[in-house]
């Protein structure tokens, strides 16, 4: 299987194997004009099993969100074909509108339009609360 | 122009700030007649989307008291929300018409979206089972009218320590003063969550479950009563086996000390016996009268008015 290098662009390595399609969908890749191609189940010395993006264009992307759904992505800045920047990503310490709260008794329920936010109050063992009611919400 | 301070947790204040707030409620009662116009024009919008008695006619009496005036509603049939009106769009609105707000809403986290969209301070009067940070006040303006002091004693909490917000907005709020021990009276169905255990763990406070009363009476300096409730059980054995260990009467009152505390937020139902009621250590009608002074203090502090010296 031929899959081309980038040349400017951004290389999303590291993902958990069978997440890829989980954030092409997040950050909206469907929507981008430019080649973006999916490597599944591609062969890692670190974790045996990985998924790889590779995006032919350099977009803004939502640090917050690709660190909550996977914080051992690696993200890679191609331009000209040299790599420019590497990111290793964390979990946020904030989520906006990334997850919803799923207490009934939370005013996110009921109110329209609201944000739904949440905090990290735990980082060693993923958990986040929501900034309204304080249920708990752990990372799997 | 100072930032505006809202109440939503015990814990958006200082321990100099709830001291603070302490010393102005007992400046109210000794030079009461100071206070009597110090809120002129000043008006206070009690937001109850849920009925309440004592919270929502202390605020309101807290006010009057001050010179200040009145307006809201008591219950959300009676308000917009009934066509369903949004918190945020209520609490705009409102915000136009008043200084300050006091709002009780069943949803938990809704004074901080109201909060979000008000330049006037919001007092959080309860937020479903979330937190009841007034009724904190109220209790530690109690203790330390009753004690004299909020630290080095024996704390008993007794009946829905599970469910009870009024406890584990107490336990908050004691944690952070020396020499606090906890004796946490309740079935073990309804002992306090895991993570009020993890609080008091972290503070180093001295703490210990028990299920008897009377076994824990003689060492406590405060008895905090709290309703048990028959929804909460299981099963109806259960609730029949411990519903009247924790009816506190003068029997149960036999070994406890001569200077105890009794405490209740209120309403009780029958967790307290009546005859209780003329014991010169029950507290909770004393604690009633404390939450009227303590509200005014508050009302004073968020709008930033002080007595003149």
């Amino acid at each position: 299987m031929n899959i081309d290098g980038v040349k400017t662009g951004i290389v999303l390595d590291h993902i958990k194997a069978g997440k890829s399609m989980t954030i092409y969908k997040l950050l909206r890749l469907d929507k981008i004009d430019n080649t973006v191609a999916i490597i599944q189940n591609a062969t890692s010395s670190k974790y045996g099993r990985k998924d790889i993006i590779k995006i032919d264009q350099l977009i803004d992307l939502d640090f917050n969100v690709l660190g909550y759904v996977d914080s051992n992505i690696t993200v890679n800045i191609v331009e000209d074909g040299k790599l420019v920047r590497k990111k290793h990503l964390e979990l946020p310490e904030t989520l906006d509108n990334v997850i919803i709260c799923k207490n009934p008794r939370c005013i996110t329920s009921v109110e329209q339009e609201i944000t739904h936010s949440f905090r990290l109050t735990d980082r060693e063992n993923k958990i986040y609360r929501c900034v309204y009611c304080d249920a708990e919400h752990k990372v799997k | 122009m100072s930032e505006i301070r809202n109440l939503i947790n015990i814990t958006d204040f200082t321990v100099e700030e709830i001291d603070e707030l302490i010393d102005v409620a007992n400046d109210i009662v000794e030079n009461h007649s100071e206070y009597e116009d110090i809120c002129n024009h000043k008006k206070l919008g009690t937001l109850f989307f849920e009925p309440s008695t004592r919270t929502r006619l202390s605020f309101e009496a807290a006010m009057l008291e001050l010179g200040g005036s009145v307006l809201g509603f008591s219950e959300a049939g009676s308000s917009s929300a009934a066509k369903g009106e949004s918190v945020s769009d209520t609490i705009q609105t409102v915000g136009c018409y008043v200084d300050i707000i006091a709002m009780r809403h069943p949803k938990e986290g809704a004074p901080i979206v109201g909060a979000k969209r008000t330049t006037v301070p919001i007092i959080n009067a309860g937020d479903g089972g979330h937190f009841h940070p007034t009724q904190t006040l109220t209790d530690l303006l109690t203790i330390s009218r009753k004690k004299g002091r909020l630290n080095n004693m024996t704390i008993g909490l007794c009946g829905d320590l599970k469910f009870g917000r009024t406890v584990h907005s107490l336990i908050e709020a004691m944690l952070r003063y020396e020499g606090i021990k906890f004796v946490l009276i309740s079935p073990e169905e309804l002992q306090v969550p895991d993570y009020v255990k993890a609080s008091m763990d972290k503070a180093g406070a001295e703490w210990v479950e028990v299920e008897s009363l009377e076994d824990a009476m003689p060492e406590l300096d405060i008895l905090y009563m709290t309703r048990i409730q028959r929804e909460r059980f299981f099963n109806e054995e259960d609730y029949v086996r411990l519903k009247d260990s924790y009816i506190l009467d003068l029997d149960k009152l036999s070994n406890a000390k001569e200077d105890l505390t009794i405490m209740h937020p209120l309403p009780r139902v029958n967790e307290i016996s009546t005859e209780v009621d003329d014991d010169p250590r029950a507290c909770y009608f004393f604690q009633a009268l404390c939450g009227k002074h303590i509200r005014m203090a508050l009302i004073l502090k968020l709008l930033g008015i002080k007595r003149e010296a």
